[in-house]
């Protein structure tokens, strides 16, 4: 308890702008701290910290081990290494030599499809095509969300008004209707221009939340220090401001490859994904252009939406670890509760115990 | 006041961007979309008839010397006269025809299963975050699957699970076609027949969407209750169910109103997809036809119309954001 008011304490008047710092603290603790004891550095002693270079910010995203964190990486990595190694044990998923829609067997671990192709090579191969353009219009987004979240926050005034008022039209029109519309007119779509488009689109949402952490962050006390030091613009941003919103920005990322990878599969399905690439998507068209709904072929059309979705989950379930590092409110609340509760319960087994009473 | 005025600045703007994104699209594109459309038309035995002409040139623009200032502007006037042009799928139906038969399904099914699914997931997250610390927490994790799944395989799902092999639900369509041969009509049996067809798409919303909004709201709660003045209404002694709703909730479901717009984007986006796995005669459909046909007249009328109608429901909840949280109208 002890332990998590001072952290509290700490950490509420920063609470919305710069954990990064404190939350490396308890990151360093060694994981067989007695909990209660107070690691290592006094109060006191963070303010002298000089400005938190990148490395301890990155360093930052792995804080304390929480279920939730173990249980999303290990998704996120599983499934990584699946589409990535599993294609150099499986057929070619262009092949065509085999039987048509064969059900699920030792020889093809998911079946094949209409066309003789095994479709768990497919569903293995066609995860590099998902995650790619997830990748590629991830950070597309993210350097646009910067562009105009952070720098919006930051300038401030006309900037920010005009930076803001672009952000706000494209946050609500709707972007996937926009991305058919283009696609349509599109005759051939490489990988690369669907991952292009998405990411065009999918920034709005990212840069309204990094708008009001740089809007918060401007009038703290170092960045005016480096702003009075005559440090320029871009150095600030760059320097000061963007390290202390990285956990921040590792969210929005994840976030937006999530978006990406689901807009694609979407797109796919729709048959306006990518032309001639196999991935999770086209994979659920065909399936649901021969009635494999219908047919019940479940191994066609169920494992591509169900890696999709735990890819998905894996990266929201590390969402949801970075959201307690940004808000340790949301690790405090909750901790607190349960050890108020707690402590009564032994206060109540105390009352009953007729031995520690006389002890008392 | 000031806060009104703002908002509607902004729609206006906004509208006008939507617009002018609409008109210059076709003529950004790289290759002849106009050329791709004639040949289109002509091939399914099509004649350019000069209304048919005209709605060309209202979409591409006409050939000639006539200016993209020029274009732009007579484009503005057929819209004010309600002019999307025809269609070439369902020549000689025209587009705004055809999108008044679609919106209502869409705008019935997407915005009823999103009422629902807000509700519900700030009512569950709020729940959620007044019981942290307990059991709760741990069913939370849960609901980023439910938020990382995509609309139109969870539709595959209940589609295989509910109607292929159970049969309990019917596949496609929003209405027993055969029941009803002279179309949608005014009757119990009819509604019924509406909502029994409609069940299975508004679950899949509900249950793709309700996942946000409840982890939203949850934590927007846990980091509310930790604020000083919910601790000072609990030393005051305040009845618990008070300082819950009207300390805790109402505070901490703003942030889930202001950020609505954001997250029907994603309902409309996973919904256009959805309306193709239940062949659902909505606008999502409709949008899915013209691409199909590459019937670019249809397909600019409805992503316009898709549009209006997220532009709508934006400002509609900007409206209600106003009345629910004094500071905006006090301090625009």
């Amino acid at each position: 308890m002890a332990d998590d008011t001072r952290e509290a304490e700490l950490v509420t008047p920063a609470a919305d702008a710069a954990p990064a710092a404190t939350v490396v603290v308890d990151g360093i603790a060694p994981p067989d701290t007695t909990p209660g004891v107070v690691p290592d550095v006094p109060p006191g002693q963070d303010q002298g910290v000089p400005p938190v270079p990148a490395r301890r910010g990155l360093r930052a995203l792995l804080p304390r081990r929480s279920g939730k964190l173990t249980a999303g990486i290990v998704l996120v990595v599983a499934i990584l290494l699946f589409t990535f190694v599993a294609p150099f044990f499986t057929q070619d998923p262009r092949s065509t030599a085999n039987e048509r829609f064969l059900p699920p067997s030792a020889e093809h671990l998911l079946g094949t499809n209409h066309i003789g192709n095994d479709i768990f090579a497919q569903v293995a191969y066609g995860g590099q095509g998902s995650l790619m353009v997830g990748l590629v219009a991830g950070a597309i987004a993210l350097v646009l969300s910067i562009v105009f979240g952070i720098v919006a926050g930051y300038r401030g005034r006309f900037t920010d008004e005009a930076l803001s008022l672009v952000t706000n039209i494209m946050l609500v029109i709707p972007g996937l209707p926009l991305i058919i519309v283009i696609s349509a007119y599109l005759q051939t779509r490489s990988l690369l221009v669907v991952a292009v488009i998405l990411g065009l689109t999918a920034w709005p949402g990212a840069a309204i939340v990094l708008r009001m952490q740089a809007k918060s962050l401007r009038s703290r006390d170092y960045v005016s220090a480096a702003r009075v030091a005559g440090e320029r613009t871009p150095r600030i941003i760059l320097v000061e401001i963007f390290p202390n919103l990285l956990p921040l920005l590792t969210a929005q990322f994840l976030g937006a490859v999530l978006l990406a990878i689901l807009a694609e599969a979407g797109l796919s399905f729709l048959g306006l994904g990518p032309s001639g690439s196999i991935t999770w998507g086209t994979i659920l068209n065909q399936a649901s252009a021969n009635n494999a709904l219908s047919l019940g072929l479940w191994w066609w059309f169920v494992p591509p939406g169900l890696l999709i979705a735990l890819f998905g989950c894996g990266l929201a379930l590390v969402n949801f670890s970075l959201d307690e590092i940004i808000n340790p409110r949301l690790r405090l609340g909750p901790a607190a509760v349960k050890s108020v509760r707690k402590a009564r319960k032994a206060g109540v087994g105390a009352g009953d115990d007729p031995k520690e009473t006389v002890a008392a | 006041m000031r806060y009104y005025v703002r908002r509607i600045t902004f729609y206006v703007i906004t509208l006008w961007a939507a617009v002018s994104l609409n008109f210059l699209i076709p003529k950004l594109m790289p290759g002849d979309p106009k050329q791709i459309f004639i040949d289109k038309f002509l091939r399914k035995g099509g004649e350019l008839t000069p209304q048919m002409q005209n709605s060309i040139d209202l979409l591409f623009g006409a050939d000639g010397d006539a200016g993209l200032w020029d274009q732009y502007v007579s484009y503005w006037g057929r819209l004010f006269s309600g002019d999307l042009g025809i269609s070439i799928t369902y020549y000689p139906q025209p587009v705004t025809e055809l999108i008044g038969q679609a919106l209502p399904w869409t705008v019935g099914l997407v915005g009823l299963a999103t009422i629902i699914s807000f509700a519900l997931g700030v009512g569950l997250g709020a729940w959620a975050g007044w019981k942290r610390g307990t059991w709760v927490d741990s069913i939370i994790p849960a609901s980023t699957l439910l938020q990382a799944v995509p609309y139109f395989w969870l539709a595959l799902i209940l589609v295989s699970v509910f109607s292929v092999s159970t049969g309990w639900f019917p596949r496609i369509g929003s209405y027993d076609i055969f029941g009803f041969d002279n179309g949608p009509e005014w009757s119990w049996a009819f509604v019924g027949s509406v909502i029994y067809h409609g069940f299975l798409p508004a679950l899949t919303i509900v249950l793709s969407s309700v996942g946000g909004w409840l982890l939203g709201m949850r934590n927007m709660m846990v980091s509310t209750l930790s604020e000083d003045y919910v601790t000072t209404a609990e030393a005051k002694g305040l009845r618990r169910m008070r300082v819950a709703l009207t300390y805790a909730t109402r505070n901490a479901a703003l942030p889930s109103f202001a950020g609505f717009g954001v997250a029907l984007g994603f309902v409309v986006a996973g919904s256009v997809v959805m309306e193709q796995v239940f062949s659902y005669p909505g606008l999502g459909k409709l949008l899915f036809n013209a691409v199909q046909a590459s019937d670019f007249a249809l397909m600019q009328g409805t992503f316009l119309v898709i549009t209006l109608a997220v532009l709508a429901a934006n400002f509609l909840m900007d409206l209600i954001y106003g009345f629910i949280d004094p500071r905006t109208r006090n301090h625009g």
